[in-house]
């Protein structure tokens, strides 16, 4: 597709020379921007402490030793931390599909009295950022209103907010929309009943926006720091991100390295193996939000 | 009015197939009926979960600024006390001052940089995967980690930053200890680790804009500025705006950096309003202090989400 340099350009001796020049400057601009500090980070935890003091620094560690790694597991108790973190991430993505995937189809394809205003009340919530209302929605977590529930160190502290999720409801909404009438009406005059046409209907044609919503909700609950430093301050309830942050000042630079590198190993996998999913997610939120 | 809208909206379906044959004022009424009781059933989890960490809390934060509360007696209204005491607090100027600082200088060093690398990106012929891939490695990196990391790239001593200002001979900055530095410092880690998501959207933007658009730029003599200046930009202006009320939304919520770069040191230098409430409440036990410096930033907030909704509306209309 023709975009701003015309093909015509490049294919002149100067333009490849300046092409060529360009590519080469940005390959090594963001090898040196965004891949350097996490070779830094991987390396420095193989360093010993007087090595990390070192000035200038080592390029290469002078030894190779993975000891620092396996202490930062022990000595910061990670596998707590990973355990916690893992079942913060995946309880979140179940009740998020729960939640707003049957909010959507009731909205979408039931279309009950006040669905508009709900749809709208839900999508209200976009329009407030998280940040302000930390503080009410931590004393909620607190007590809850007429259940007079404290969640505070208990996983439902992260699961049952995460699920109030408005962008995830007006994600799917938008895709069950576009799911032709005939194919649900089809099923209904054969007898289905709501929970069925959604379960086998909707829901096999659904596969790419809930793989979508999947890996946003995890990937942000994983990701999150502020909302579990508050509800979760017991040290073995910690999830990750916030565990190391508040070990990090009582242990060796190497060792805080080295779970560094340990805490972003899960969602880089997660990038790797999903990079369209979350690519995809990523222009479908921006574009219509 | 339940039994026209039903009608409207759903055409009858005419002969034998029809499977409600009692098509009787009373039948339609009963099938709307059931169809809403349904409807609510798959409703209610989500309403729960709205109404309890959404709605009510919106609520909650008004009533929260204008109560003294200790949490076991019913809160006292107190109207306008707790914003008193907050702004009389001398951290407050500077709470609003840094963080609006840390914004425009966010936007001053961030907000151009995505739309370039896109627009060169989207130019290159090679190495698109790889060169897509890095830039949002650090997007998808914990905040948390990528903080504490550049913590330690910030440290005077052996930290990366000065060892690279060394290569170069220039003289070792003190980063995160110096009030000169300090708001810069924690600016900079924000740009890294948030990078990558403009690029990716400019990117995906750039792509749809028509090719002939440039051809015939170029027919009429246009050089390559002045087609970004009369094709590109104009193309993609109203994302580019709505990219800007976003990052304008998300750095005036700052919290992660100075909670766990600076503390808000040295000197208040990097106290943030998203801080400050954090502290009133966490801190000094002052639950109505931080509601009323929440509800202050969420009206300020507003502003932006308000135009951010309008533009976003115009966009979806075209």
């Amino acid at each position: 597709m023709r975009t701003l340099v015309s093909p015509l350009a490049l294919r002149t001796p100067r333009g490849r020379l300046i092409y060529w020049t360009i590519l080469t400057v940005v390959v090594v601009g963001f090898t040196g921007a965004f891949v350097f500090p996490l070779y830094w980070m991987v390396t420095g935890a193989l360093k010993s402490p007087d090595e990390l003091a070192q000035i200038p620094p080592s390029f290469f560690p002078k030894s190779f030793d993975l000891g620092v790694y396996a202490d930062a597991w022990e000595q910061l108790q990670l596998g707590v931390f990973l355990k916690n973190t893992a079942l913060y991430a995946g309880g979140a993505w179940l009740f998020t599909l729960a939640v707003d995937v049957t909010a959507a189809y009731a909205l979408s394809k039931l279309r009950p009295f006040f669905g508009k205003l709900i749809l709208g009340a839900m999508l209200a919530t976009l329009m407030i950022p998280p940040m302000v209302l930390l503080l009410p929605t931590y004393l909620v977590a607190k007590d809850l209103p007429i259940f007079h529930l404290d969640l505070l160190n208990t996983p439902w502290a992260i699961w049952l907010p995460a699920a109030a999720n408005g962008f995830f409801v007006f994600l799917l909404k938008r895709f069950f929309d576009s799911i032709p009438r005939e194919l649900l009406e089809a099923a209904e005059i054969d007898g289905a009943s709501p929970l069925r046409i959604l379960w086998s209907i909707v829901l096999p044609v659904s596969r790419p926006i809930l793989g979508v919503v999947s890996i946003l909700s995890v990937v942000t609950v994983w990701k999150d720091f502020v909302w579990p430093l508050l509800v979760l301050p017991e040290t073995d309830k910690m999830s990750i991100s916030v565990g190391i942050a508040s070990l990090s000042a009582q242990m060796p630079q190497n060792v805080l390295i080295a779970s560094l590198v340990i805490a972003s190993l899960p969602t880089i996998l997660v990038f790797f193996v999903f990079q369209r999913s979350i690519m995809a997610g990523l222009t479908a939120g921006s574009l219509k939000g | 009015m339940a039994v026209t809208e039903e009608q409207v909206r759903r055409p009858r379906l005419e002969g034998a197939a029809d499977p409600r044959p009692d098509d009787d004022h009373g039948g339609a009424l009963r099938r709307a009926f059931g169809r809403n009781l349904t409807a609510y059933g798959f409703l209610c989890a989500a309403l729960i979960c709205f109404a309890l960490f959404s709605w009510y809390p919106m609520v909650r934060e008004v009533v929260l600024s204008f109560q003294e509360n200790n949490f076991v007696d019913p809160g006292k209204w107190v109207g306008f006390d707790n914003f008193r005491t907050v702004i009389e607090d001398p951290a407050f100027r500077s709470a609003w001052l840094n963080t609006a600082a840390f914004s425009g200088l966010a936007l001053v060093i961030g907000y151009a940089v995505p739309f370039v690398l896109a627009v060169v990106l989207n130019e290159l012929r090679h190495a698109k995967a790889y060169l897509r891939f890095v830039v949002y490695l650090p997007v998808m990196l914990p905040p948390a980690v990528a903080v504490l990391l550049f913590k330690w790239f910030y440290d005077p001593g052996s930290g990366l930053f000065n060892q690279i200002l060394d290569v170069f001979h220039l003289p070792p900055l003190s980063w995160l200890d110096s009030t000169s530095t300090a708001l810069v410092s924690l600016v900079l880690v924000s740009t890294w680790m948030n990078l990558g998501t403009g690029t990716l959207i400019y990117l995906a933007a750039l792509q749809s804009i028509p090719g002939d658009l440039y051809e015939s730029a170029e027919l009429d003599g246009a050089g390559l500025f002045r087609r970004v200046w009369h094709v590109t930009i104009p193309q993609t202006k109203l994302i580019l705006l709505v990219m800007l009320l976003l990052q304008v939304v998300a750095t005036m919520q700052v919290f992660i950096e100075p909670y766990l770069l600076t503390g808000g040191g040295p000197e208040n230098a990097t106290v943030t309003v998203a801080y400050l409430m954090y502290q009133y409440a966490f801190n000094f036990g002052d639950f109505g202090g931080g509601g009323a410096l929440g509800l202050m930033l969420m009206l300020v907030l507003l502003v932006f989400s308000t135009i951010y909704l309008r533009v976003s509306r115009e966009e979806e209309a075209q």
